[in-house]
């Protein structure tokens, strides 16, 4: 981060290098029967790399307020249309 | 975005501008895409609570069902994405330092990337017409080729946004003073990265 603001090429070519890490990750986990933590480690893995690429690729952490307000309130809704159908077809 | 080149004072623009400044043209241009990728957030997001709801009742046709799945070209295609992330991101760095070629080269090698990426896409489909699996088959495929399909089409719209950025590079348009439209078409391929991320997961990897 020695320019701070991740316009240099090497920061890209580190995330990128973490984003394949976290892949083969995931799926060497896949091969291990782990039951509803199989779930819960992919899931949070995705995660891992959803994070990395918003953050570095789509620079949303050198991004103002406004961004980031634009990029977490279609989750918040996102959360809500999951979690609204789910208490209706779980609980049927 | 302090970094951005174009630091111009906000002046009042006459009623033939839309932004006062280049520097707020760029601000709007980014948070309108933004705000575009705040509906496709939802329209796979729909998707998304689609497959939770119906793995949630169906686990066990899930389970039998995603063994059919090709890991391999699937964590293939994976990678392949996550490469043309790469290259768009390497493009965006090099045109801001105005290294229009660089630009160009990178430009198509995500191109590439992406096309490579839906020719597995084919060999997979393909491989599973032939085994006589369907998007009627059962809710498993149907969800499988909706949402490998929709995301499909947003690769090919990404090839077409990220041609037409070739053209306008080729052209000369951009330089390390005017690279909106890379930047924000950047965006928008990052995004049809993301979503693959989930899709691999849930489709390939637990079904």
């Amino acid at each position: 981060m020695a320019n701070g603001h991740g316009t240099g090429y090497r920061i890209y070519v580190a995330v990128w290098g973490g984003l394949i890490v976290l892949t083969g990750a995931t799926v060497g986990v896949s091969y291990i029967d782990l039951g509803i933590l199989n779930v819960v480690v992919a899931l949070l893995i995705a995660s891992a790399k959803a994070s990395l690429v918003a953050l570095f690729f789509m620079h949303l952490r050198s991004e103002h307020r406004l961004v980031w307000t634009f990029a977490l309130v279609p989750i918040f809704f996102l959360v809500l249309i999951i979690g609204g159908t789910l208490s209706d077809t779980l609980f049927r | 975005m302090s970094e951005h080149p174009i630091q111009s004072t906000v002046e009042a623009g006459g009623p033939a501008h839309a932004h006062a400044s280049p520097a707020q043209a760029y601000e709007s241009a980014k948070l309108g895409v933004w705000t575009f990728l705040a509906t496709e957030v939802l329209l796979f997001g729909g998707l998304f609570t689609a497959f939770i709801v119906f793995r949630l009742k169906y686990p066990q046709l899930f389970r039998e069902d995603y063994v059919h799945l090709n890991r391999i070209l699937g964590a293939i295609n994976t990678i392949v994405l996550i490469c043309s992330s790469l290259t768009v991101a390497l493009g965006i760095a090099a045109i801001r330092k105005g290294k229009q070629g660089l630009l160009k080269l990178f430009l198509s090698l995500t191109i590439l990337l992406a096309a490579a990426f839906l020719v597995v896409k084919y060999f997979e489909w393909t491989e599973k017409f032939a085994h006589g699996l369907f998007p009627g088959t059962d809710v498993f495929f149907s969800l499988y080729f909706m949402m490998t399909g929709v995301h499909g089409l947003h690769v090919l719209a990404g090839i077409a946004v990220l041609g037409a950025m070739l053209v306008l590079a080729g052209r000369g348009r951009f330089s390390e003073h005017y690279y909106t439209p890379v930047e924000v078409s950047g965006l928008y391929w990052h995004f049809v990265d993301l979503v693959w991320i989930y899709l691999f997961p849930l489709f390939y990897l637990i079904g």
